[in-house]
């Protein structure tokens, strides 16, 4: 039954993959890709670890969604709406592919994998949490805080608009002057 | 803890889901008329005002199905099926009394996993067709899910967080003593909002509103308008009934058997969102991405940093 999943799968993963660069839609292409990321997802949880197959099934799918917007969003021609093709440098592309893929498959042929030793842990998902974060889980926390502060901070030091445009030179107006009304306390 | 569950509840729970949607869309119909003609003079005529929903679906599977021009039909098909199979597939975790289909480890990134799925296949559905007007009520719901989206993850982290496990069996084992509700009310009422945002029903129902003739649903349909429409029902049922056990106790309560009160607390919370929609006008979304960017998300933070202090102090 696994094997067969895994094999279901995989084929899937690989054929929708390869046919992101023979659909000539952007949506086809976005969606195609999404398909192969969550044969992944499926690929993973096969392993076991059911909390990050379904974390990149969750992921994933607000990713590409947000993606296929912004890329149909700013192609090139009329709202990405005409064909297009994914395929660029063609040649140089097949030949990093080509060699990558090698570098990869001797990897995996050459590689000394140690056998298995003990039984697989109850709890995977925690077991790879600890060993990934270890005591440093405050310290990734904290870390993601910072990253989501500096993310505002960047917007808001990016946008044109600023405090003293919507209150005046003192900060002092009661309302602030919005180019589009509406919104909390307007 | 949650006991196991045989074989025949995977077909027992779409059947389920799909009598508790036709019923609940009986009620809003009941409801619609009785607010355009007055209140309903006998209780046949409360039938037929009843039925009405399933009438329509019937009348558009035996309608001759309509075609855009140029139009993605493979990407259509895969975004109207995928709604309705993405509300079943989260309702997975959903516990009856103290029983669900599967109760997964990870249960609770399920149902948001599925969730997001269902996001996509909106989004789906209204690229295919070729047409303006749902074209834009797809991209509508992707812009404002976003929006949604973040209060309504750490709504839902928030009562894992409690009770320190994400198995759904799990959250409403803590909830023994008492209900998540009474104690992060804040997260409760950002999940019953972005429940009814998800779903784009009640005041969110922009994406598939009136001033775009009907967002992205505009040029399905057939059998595509029905499973689109009623995958949306099916999604409103199951994100509000999620809503059971992540926040009101799942089947904890006197007297009652588990699955009794699991379905008593699901009709309030659907009655409510009914009401609701007919209380509340549909919402300009400038004004509530405003509100969700500025006041919920970190009145979810907020919340969350509350409960966290709580379970490190327990």
């Amino acid at each position: 039954m696994e094997v067969a999943v895994f094999w279901v799968l995989a084929v899937l993963a690989i054929v929708s993959g390869a046919m992101v660069f023979r659909f000539d839609s952007m949506a086809r292409a976005t969606f195609s890709l999404l398909t192969s990321l969550l044969c992944v997802g499926g690929l993973v949880v096969l392993l076991g670890l059911d909390y990050l197959g379904i974390v990149i099934v969750l992921m994933m799918t607000i990713e590409m969604a947000i993606m296929a917007v912004f890329m149909v969003m700013y192609m090139m021609n009329p709202a990405g709406l005409m064909p297009m093709t994914m395929m660029h440098n063609k040649k140089g592309a097949a030949v990093v592919c080509g060699l990558l893929f090698a570098l990869l498959a001797a990897g995996i042929l050459l590689a000394p994998w140690p056998g298995r030793r003990g039984r697989p842990p109850k709890d995977p998902t925690m077991d790879l949490g600890m060993s990934l974060m270890g005591p440093q889980m405050l310290t990734m926390m904290t870390l993601g805080m910072a990253l989501f502060a500096t993310i505002v901070a960047t917007v808001l030091l990016a946008t044109r608009r600023g405090r003293y445009d919507r209150l005046g030179d003192d900060l002092r107006a009661r309302r602030p002057d919005d180019p589009v009304r509406g919104g909390v306390g307007r | 803890m949650a006991e196991r569950t045989p074989l025949w509840a995977i077909f027992v729970l779409p059947t389920l889901l799909i009598v508790v949607a036709v019923v609940v869309a009986g009620l809003d119909a009941v409801l619609a008329a009785g607010a355009r003609n007055g209140r309903s003079a006998s209780l046949r005529e409360t039938a037929v005002r009843a039925s009405r929903p399933g009438r329509e679906a019937l009348r558009h599977l035996v309608q001759q199905p309509r075609r855009t021009r140029a139009s993605d039909v493979p990407l259509t098909r895969i975004g109207t099926a995928l709604l309705p199979v993405a509300a079943t597939l989260a309702a997975v975790v959903l516990p009856l009394g103290f029983r669900s289909v599967s109760d997964l480890p990870e249960g609770i990134v399920w149902f948001n996993a599925m969730e997001a799925l269902a996001w996509a296949a909106v989004w789906l559905a209204g690229w295919g067709p070729n047409s303006a007007l749902s074209l834009i009520g797809g991209y509508r719901f992707l812009a404002q899910g976003l929006a949604y989206e973040l209060p309504h993850m750490l709504a839902i982290t928030t009562a894992a967080l409690g009770a320190e496990s994400l198995r759904v069996g799990e959250v409403v084992d803590a909830q023994a003593g008492l209900w998540f509700a009474l104690w992060m009310p804040a997260a409760f009422g950002i999940y019953l909002l972005s429940a009814m945002a998800m779903a784009f029903w009640g005041p969110f129902d922009q994406p598939a509103g009136a001033d775009l003739a009907g967002g992205a649903a505009a040029e399905l349909s057939g059998v595509d308008r029905v499973l689109f429409l009623g995958g949306r029902w099916l999604l409103l049922v199951v994100a509000a009934s999620f809503s059971v056990p992540l926040f009101l106790g799942g089947g904890h309560g006197p007297v009652l058997p588990g699955w009794a009160w699991t379905v008593l607390k699901t009709v309030v919370v659907l009655v409510f969102l009914i009401w609701i929609r007919r209380r509340i006008p549909t919402l300009r979304m400038d004004r509530y991405l405003e509100l969700t960017w500025v006041v919920l998300t970190p009145l979810a933070i907020l919340q969350a940093l509350v409960v966290a202090v709580v379970v490190l102090n327990r």
